[in-house]
């Protein structure tokens, strides 16, 4: 697996994506700068890491999203390239249209850091397929503005299709029923709060995070 | 040519900040504050002649989020 993290002004979860993906695919992704206009030959999969780009001016993930290098991003996300955004990487995906709604800052206005629970919605997707449907996981989370927000009927859609990939199991941040993590239409775009990334070895503590990883390389690999 | 945009969350959608704010009003004794909502101000300068249209144009693909936000572009003259 080819893959591509890209690296705004801000980024901090960058580096951990890469360990995590060098760990899982054997592979170093290529590291592209956010003023870049196009990936490298031959990416498939691509990975918008957390951190606070752009130091969240005007909304988090606002200025990420208009940056040169998300137009190819968005071309290969059309093409079929999986592509995921972790905290502001979600922030960043939902502000370039990516996926729907938006995320606002969490209703009770603390920076929430800590490990949550979470419940694999959806072991169907391209992400997802390494675990149980129902399971629970935990993975960290860490952010200030994790309270996803969307309109009812858009909310709706998103669990009528099976595009929740992953809910909280407590109360978190105010999210709107919950959810932590959502798909695009075409499965093969995921954004969410949570870090799979920090929890990919023993030395982390736990390692709930790499089996999406390896799930996603096998997907691409098969 | 300067134009102010004022940029507010939509109704129903939760304002934590606001609510802040009207909490701390509160307890510094301001007992008549029915609701708080907190928003942003935008002050551009344009050049001379620039269309309305490209001043919407600017808060939909920047300024304001439409999925949360409203806004509002108010034109100052003599500024």
């Amino acid at each position: 697996m080819r893959s591509a993290v890209i690296v705004f002004p801000g980024s901090n979860c960058d580096r951990d994506l890469a360990v995590a993906l060098e760990q899982v695919t054997g592979r170093k992704p290529a590291m592209v700068w956010h003023r870049e206009t196009d990936l490298p030959e031959g990416v498939d999969f691509i990975g918008v890491p957390g951190g606070f780009s752009y130091g969240d001016y005007l909304r988090s993930g606002a200025m990420a999203a208009r940056s040169p290098i998300m137009r190819a991003v968005t071309d290969a996300a059309g093409s079929g390239v999986p592509v995921i955004g972790i905290c502001n990487g979600f922030q960043v995906l939902t502000e370039a249209g990516l996926l729907p709604g938006a995320l606002m800052r969490n209703a009770a206005l603390k920076f929430v850091c800590r490990e949550v629970p979470l419940r694999v919605e959806n072991s169907q997707s391209l992400f997802t397929a390494n675990y149980d449907a129902g399971e629970e996981i935990v993975f960290p989370v860490a952010h200030h503005d994790g309270n996803y927000q969307a309109d009812e009927t858009t909310l709706d859609r998103l669990e009528g299709e099976g595009r929740v990939a992953f809910r909280y199991l407590d109360e978190v941040n105010g999210s709107a029923r919950r959810i932590a993590g959502i798909l695009n239409e075409s499965g093969n775009v995921l954004g969410l709060m949570p870090h799979p990334e920090r929890v990919v070895e023993p030395a982390h503590g736990r390692t709930d995070g790499r089996r999406l990883f390896e799930g996603l390389l096998e997907t691409v690999n098969a | 040519m300067k134009a102010h945009v004022f940029i507010t969350l939509k109704n129903g959608v939760l304002d934590p900040q606001g609510k802040a704010i009207h909490h701390a009003l509160e307890g510094l004794g301001f007992s008549g504050v029915n609701d708080v909502r907190a928003g942003k101000l935008i002050e551009l300068d344009l050049a001379d002649g620039t269309a309305d249209a490209e001043i919407e144009d600017m808060c939909r693909k920047l300024l304001a989020n439409t999925v949360i936000e409203n806004f509002r572009i108010e034109r100052l003259e003599n500024a």
